[in-house]
């Protein structure tokens, strides 16, 4: 499937619908990713207010995500979608469902963010998070743009990313280990930077199952739970249609 | 630090496979080959070197635009083509690896084992008993006990039986179009034919009679071969276990229906079950 052949059905309203929802998806994906940037600097400053504004900002990508949803089913059930119709609405349930618990992490990372400005401590080593927050948010940035596109090797290449990401995180947990074991006194606050670094994880998780979806929307072949060799080898293979 | 690049939750591909309900054609039993098939009608050509393996206790559909060849490949299974004026037939169609076509091949007793049910309901104008007993009588069959058991059986295996058991010699004409294009069925099926060819069978029926025929069908593949075809894709896509992509006389496609419907290999397939241009 590629991206041009969204259009040319000989129902132009039919062309209309599909190609409203992969518009909504990308501005879903845009208000997700300002959310994890916001609630970076909630975060990182210790920003109360910027917390304020991430957690009231959830409630949108929840109605993006609820309006979205009706919307594939009135396709499925009016339209009766095949072949890469039916994969693009299929695989766009599956994305907006990882999309809206990106955007609880990136709530959650924003409440730490509250609590480290409201303790009496203030802030601390918030500074280990913001590298790994930047890798995670141009993750989903990534992840989004392969979907636009239809880019099976960009695909791929996000995937890879979440390798790295993975050991990012491993290395904050040891670092945030040793502080708690300095200071006894500094777990609290330690403890709230390592909830931020589980979520942005989790975050990296879900941009990949996005990658995913994107590898079955353009070759038609679920590579959920196999090998990296196995994926990229379905992601390079001749599909014709 | 675990190795994410090879998840221990991986799952082998070949049992993904496996668990998938993928039909492989490779590993069916084959009914009806077809080899190398032309047909012409007078100068011009309505089908094309068309090779194809139609696999027994299987539904097979067959899709395409209008003109496209299906109904012609249809009725070549049957021979119903004698029929047509300047109908030239090239290649081979073969029944259990016996040629269709071959000189001592007797048309009636081939008709016997590829029966056959068309777009409208075509009842004798006689009662539902004797419509469904008329295979057997013409067999020869006098037993008034044999035709009966017979006769309710096709009806019950046609799901018509509750709904005519009372009326048997009523007038099969009074029967609903549904209820007719079934009783046709069960017609076809009291000669226990090997192979059932549907051409459009439910086109000219209600939405509640359509699914009816759809359930029948579903239950008559554990008995016989069947080939319908349908422009109904929908219908296609929930009654067959192969679906056969024809396009101006060309097969392009043939592959098992889910497959056909999730992730088409042609282009030519893909633009036309999705209703893009051509």
């Amino acid at each position: 499937m590629e991206k041009k052949s969204i259009g040319q059905h000989i129902s132009q309203q039919f062309n209309a619908e599909l190609e409203d929802i992969r518009n909504r998806v990308l501005t879903m994906g845009g208000l997700v990713e300002q959310q994890i940037a916001d609630a970076m600097t909630a975060i990182v400053e210790a920003d109360d207010r910027m917390g304020d504004i991430v957690i009231n900002n959830d409630y949108k990508v929840n109605a993006m995500e609820v309006a979205l949803d009706e919307e594939c089913n009135r396709v499925l059930a009016l339209r009766q979608p095949t072949a890469g119709d039916l994969r693009l609405i299929v695989a766009v349930i599956k994305t907006i469902t990882d999309l809206e618990r990106i955007g609880d992490e990136a709530e959650r990372i924003a409440r730490m963010g509250q609590h480290a400005a409201q303790s009496e401590e203030g802030r601390v080593h918030p500074i280990q998070i913001q590298h790994l927050g930047d890798q995670v948010r141009a993750m989903v940035h990534n992840a989004l743009d392969a979907f636009a596109r239809m880019d099976t090797e960009l695909a791929v290449q996000v995937w890879r990313e979440d390798l790295k990401i993975d050991q990012e995180y491993e290395s904050i947990m040891r670092q945030l280990i040793t502080f708690m074991m300095e200071d006894p006194r500094s777990i609290p606050r330690v403890l709230d930077i390592m909830w931020a670094a589980r979520s942005l994880e989790r975050i990296g998780d879900r941009a990949r199952n996005i990658c995913e979806y994107v590898i079955y929307l353009v070759k038609g072949k679920d590579v959920r739970h196999t090998s990296l060799e196995h994926m990229e080898a379905q992601a390079r293979m001749d599909h014709t249609p | 630090m675990n190795d994410r690049s090879k998840p221990t939750h991986s799952i082998d591909p070949d049992i993904l496979a496996q668990a998938s309900l993928t039909r492989n054609l490779g590993e069916e039993d084959i009914c009806l080959k077809v080899e190398d098939l032309d047909l012409y009608y007078g100068s011009k050509q309505a089908l094309n070197k068309i090779n194809m393996h139609i696999p027994r206790q299987r539904v097979t559909a067959f899709i395409g635009p209008s003109g496209c060849g299906k109904s012609t490949l249809l009725r070549c299974f049957n021979r119903m083509n004698d029929l047509v004026d300047g109908v030239r037939i090239d290649g081979k169609m073969l029944l259990d690896g016996q040629d269709i076509y071959a000189k001592s091949v007797n048309v009636a007793d081939l008709r016997r084992r590829i029966g056959m049910v068309f777009q409208k309901p075509n009842p004798f104008p006689k009662s539902i008993y004797e419509n469904v007993a008329y295979g057997l009588r013409l067999q020869g069959v006098r037993s008034r006990r044999v035709l009966d058991e017979v006769v309710e059986n096709a009806l019950r295996g046609a799901a018509l039986w509750d709904e005519v058991k009372d009326r048997m010699h009523d007038n099969a004409l009074g029967l609903s179009g549904g209820q007719q294009q079934r009783l046709v069925i069960a017609r076809a099926i009291a000669i226990e034919p090997e192979v059932l060819l549907l051409d459009e069978p439910a086109s000219a029926l209600d939405p509640i009679s359509t699914l009816k025929i759809e359930e029948l069908i579903y239950e008559l593949k554990t008995r016989f071969t069947i080939i319908i075809v349908t422009h109904n894709m929908q219908q296609a896509a929930r009654v067959s276990d192969y679906t056969a992509f024809m396009y101006v006389g060309d097969l392009v496609e043939f592959n098992d229906t889910n497959t056909i419907f999730t992730n088409p290999k042609e282009k030519m397939t893909e633009d036309y079950i999705t209703g893009r241009y051509g």
